[in-house]
């Protein structure tokens, strides 16, 4: 079970909502997941198309919690605006606090997304924030109160896996709040190391959106992190550098 | 009157002169909207009774998919 803050989650797989082919697609790829949890992003309407479909209307909204982010801000001041206006909707309180500091690696700015997760911590959101694998920051964050630190295992959607799995375990290793490693992940192997790493939960979104069959992406990505999870709990076994024989060595029929 | 939509500057007809009736005159009033007045975040229960001037600044967001 995945707590965070005052919710719990069967599935330790957070979605995101961003950049598939179709809404058809999409809605099969997130049953396959069975995820509980999924982000978006808040932006202006065009309020000449209220026609246009918005994947929000298709979902049935007691199966999932929303898990708006700030992205597209760049300082505090913008994240919590950009927080407080999805607030606003009355359908959630939690929030990915994301506040990009670097616009070619999309990697976050840690004092504005510090100084964003205290505001809204103070005025009573369920705070994630999103980080790099900064182990002191991570801590920091938690010592903030934040309710879940989401640190990256790469680049947003550079699918490059976990390029740090040291620094990850360190924070996992630290940490008593929820790990969710959210961005970077691109294939189910390196979901289920996150998992194997210590991690309490993934966070992804292009890995299944831009799958050449994201509904099967979707379902092997539920599988890996259920696998990764278990085997985290079963403990794996210690890494020797040479070989020890699986097979006993008495009552051979060479003797 | 004349508004700010958007970042859009526009003409709005003089009987539009409620954000709960600037929503039906878009056909928003079904959808997920969040409106925001001047930098002021409105709570939907107030769009019946908040009051639109000449002048302006309205943001009307809404939830996309991201990541």
């Amino acid at each position: 079970m995945l707590k965070i803050g005052p919710y719990e989650f069967n599935s330790r797989l957070l979605l995101g909502t961003g950049k598939y082919p179709s809404f058809d697609v999409q809605r099969e790829a997130v049953e396959a997941s069975a995820t509980e949890v999924l982000t978006f992003a808040v932006r202006r309407m065009n309020i000449f198309e209220a026609g246009q479909p918005n994947f929000l209307e298709k979902l049935d909204l007691k199966k999932y919690k929303l898990l708006p982010n700030t992205a597209g801000a760049s300082t505090a001041e913008e994240a919590v605006r950009i927080a407080r206006l999805s607030k606003a909707s009355g359908l959630c309180d939690m929030i990915k606090v994301e506040v990009i500091g670097c616009s070619k690696t999309l990697l976050p700015d840690p004092i504005e997304t510090i100084k964003a997760a205290e505001i809204l911590l103070d005025e009573g959101f369920i705070v994630l924030p999103y980080t790099s694998d900064d182990v002191v920051l991570a801590r920091k964050l938690e010592e903030l109160g934040c309710h879940a630190v989401m640190p990256c295992a790469s680049p947003i959607g550079s699918g490059q896996g976990i390029i740090n799995p040291i620094n990850l375990q360190f924070i996992t290793e630290q940490a008593t709040v929820p790990i969710i490693v959210d961005a970077g992940i691109g294939s189910p192997a390196d979901a289920a190391l996150a998992m194997g790493l210590g991690a309490d939960g993934v966070l992804l979104n292009t890995a299944v959106s831009s799958a050449d069959d994201p509904v099967k992406m979707a379902k092997a990505m539920k599988l890996a992190i259920e696998a990764g999870r278990l085997g985290y709990e079963a403990g794996r076994m210690p890494q020797k550098r040479y070989a020890s024989a699986s097979s006993p060595a008495e009552g051979m029929i060479f003797s | 009157m004349k508004v700010v939509i958007n970042g859009d500057a526009m003409e709005l007809p003089d009987t539009v002169n409620r954000v709960s009736l600037l929503l039906e005159h878009f056909n928003l009033e079904q959808k997920v909207v969040i409106v925001e007045l001047n930098q002021h975040i409105l709570d939907k229960s107030t769009h019946a009774e908040t009051i639109l001037t000449d002048g302006d600044r309205i943001e009307i967001v809404h939830f996309v998919g991201g990541g």
